[in-house]
């Protein structure tokens, strides 16, 4: 198990660097000169030069990749151009308001997909499984967006219920959570459904059911444990998936964290923020991925046992 | 030699519409289908429903913020601007810019499915992990960067949300062209002397087409959202162009006076999301029964 935990560890650096490769060309391809936008329109161009080679901008761009890694291995990946604030210091003041929300939006999913998923499973082609089905198309079908300001619409502008954006206590961290969890709330209740589905039409469901096993116990014990494995890969990925979707629900209620700070720093053309913000969430994002492989592994003894 | 023929082109035509039939049998796939059809005609034939230049862009600011009333069906915009036919103009750009970026995907990540499926090897094995570097960004987030970086237009967008899911899609073709390759008659055609690129062209992509239809409609869809989201968030085609997210965003500040000019926009993906789902779904059970359970 430590094998395959050191194995997939070792894995995950050549796509670091390589989505730290990517994103640089991108953000190296962006038009405008990054000393023009600090020193402002209006600078000489003497200065803009000087600036330009104190900041190594007239380096060949493999150079200056390779620098931006060799310092963001020290933890430096640059200063902001607007507030000229070293970025990573502003992401981790940010990140943990992101993943708050995002660990929200998870548990609001969880909450409502695999419970719902079990009980149309269980009533196969009853009226609750139709209406859950027809609720998770839709789920999925919208634009979270919006469903986040419909929420604002109904919860805090008619009904004055919650509040419409910020992050002060839990009140305001709930309709953020459902707006971003809603759709994988619904990925997660069809992967629920289908996957519990088939397991029940296995022979030892019905060997549990003969022996007169109570079928609580048959659904909640022996068939749900097997039913979790697809389960905890789809709810892996939708954690790692909601973490780059914060981006448009931060948006929505002006919540403080990595997404807007991207959004803000595209705004105001601050490429070493854009880069850091992208780079920093792709990085989680892989390790979120690990993670569920290495979960994974422990739910299923047969992945386990190919790395004894 | 001419029956053969025949036989061949009769046997070719069942096929597609051995499919047909199956779909025309899934009442979601058909509900899908006509809603689309409807979005598509309003679509083409805006310009008979409502002048781009005086209805669609033109700002009238007696009439701003109105609500749903029989002279504007959907009420008017911050602008003015009566909401049903920016919806109907803007469904042209939505379904170009899926339609668009889904092709780009399709292109890109067919080519590189396809080499790395059927040459296997070290070929196979540069391209995948290069494909799995792009899906450790979150594709929201890749579009971001490639549209910050190239500048927000309409072409840009495509190009963006095209990129972004390239390698789903080269995913799909190579796990396709995998499993077809060491078959007979890929064999039978290697043997008689077929070239590499007539064999993909020829018998290797006809085969792979069923997933990649699936995968290309239920693709559309999520083209569709992230653009909305890219505009949404002010990285979309610049106003008074009349794109759903931008329609939506725009309509944000007035949500306590004027819910309509969020609401509708907000419906207008959302049904067209769902018929590409529903379609989606139906081709899925139409063109591979055996996936049906």
């Amino acid at each position: 198990m430590h094998k395959y935990i050191l194995h997939r560890l070792l894995l995950l650096i050549p796509v670091i660097l390589g989505v730290t490769f990517i994103v640089y060309s991108i953000m190296y391809l962006t038009p405008g000169d990054p000393a023009q936008i600090i020193l402002g329109e209006s600078a000489p161009p003497e200065k803009v030069e000087q600036l330009r080679e104190e900041m190594g901008l007239n380096d060949p761009f493999i150079v200056q990749y390779f620098r931006f890694i060799k310092n963001g291995l020290k933890g430096d990946f640059g200063r902001s151009y607007s507030t000229r604030r070293p970025v990573f210091e502003e992401i981790f003041a940010r990140f943990p308001a992101t993943l708050k929300l995002t660990i929200a939006g998870v548990l609001v999913a969880i909450i409502i997909g695999i419970p719902v998923g079990i009980i149309s499973a269980t009533k196969q082609y009853s009226l609750f499984d139709n209406v859950s089905m027809v609720g998770a198309l839709l789920g999925v079908s919208m634009p979270n967006f919006w469903f986040g300001l419909m929420l604002v619409l109904v919860f805090s502008v008619t009904l004055k219920w919650l509040p419409s954006g910020g992050d002060n206590g839990l009140s305001s961290l709930v309709l953020p959570a459902i707006t971003l969890g809603t759709s994988a709330a619904a990925l997660i209740t069809r992967m629920t459904r289908s996957s519990m589905l088939e397991v029940i039409r296995q022979d030892y469901i019905r060997t549990a059911r003969a022996k007169g096993v109570l079928e609580k116990k048959v659904i909640n014990k022996h068939a749900l444990k097997n039913a979790l494995i697809p389960i905890i890969t789809v709810v892996g990925l939708q954690f790692g998936y909601l973490l780059g979707g914060a981006v448009l629900t931060e948006t929505v209620f002006s919540w403080p964290g990595v997404g807007r700070l991207l959004v803000d720093a595209i705004r105001q053309k601050d490429t070493p923020m854009v880069l850091a913000s992208v780079v920093f969430v792709s990085v989680t994002f892989s390790f979120v991925n690990l993670m569920v492989d290495i979960l994974y592994a422990y739910v299923d003894p047969r992945i386990k046992s190919q790395y004894k | 030699m001419a029956t053969a023929k025949k036989s061949k082109k009769n046997k070719k035509r069942s096929q597609w519409s051995e499919v047909w039939r199956r779909l025309k049998k899934n009442k979601m796939a058909m509900v899908g289908l006509t809603i689309l059809t409807i979005i598509v005609l309003l679509a083409v034939f805006a310009d008979f429903i409502a002048d781009y230049d005086e209805v669609v862009i033109k700002q009238n600011l007696k009439e701003r913020l109105q609500g749903p009333s029989a002279k504007h069906w959907l009420g008017t915009d911050e602008f003015g601007r009566d909401i049903f036919a920016r919806l109907i103009h803007g469904a042209r750009v939505s379904l170009k810019v899926g339609i668009i970026s889904v092709g780009i995907s399709i292109i890109i990540g067919g080519i590189l499915g396809s080499i790395a499926g059927y040459y296997g090897g070290l070929i196979d094995n540069i391209i995948m992990r290069t494909m799995d570097i792009f899906l450790a960004i979150p594709s929201i987030l890749l579009a971001i960067a490639i549209v910050s970086a190239l500048g927000p237009s309409l072409m840009n967008l495509m190009i963006a949300v095209g990129i972004s899911s390239v390698p789903s899609y080269a995913r799909i073709v190579r796990a396709s062209v995998l499993s077809i390759r060491d078959q007979e008659f890929i064999e039978a055609a290697k043997a008689i002397g077929a070239s590499d690129l007539r064999i993909v062209l020829k018998h290797i992509i006809p085969n792979t087409l069923a997933p990649v239809i699936v995968q290309g409609t239920l693709g559309v869809a999520g083209a569709i959202l992230s653009t909305a989201g890219l505009s949404f968030i002010g990285l979309g085609i610049r106003p008074p162009a009349p794109e759903w997210g931008a329609m939506l965003a725009g309509g944000r500040a007035y949500l306590r006076y004027a819910w309509h000019v969020t609401t509708f926009p907000g419906l207008a993906i959302m049904t067209i999301i769902l018929a590409l789902n529903f379609l989606g779904d139906g081709l899925r059970d139409a063109l591979d029964p055996r996936l049906k359970q």
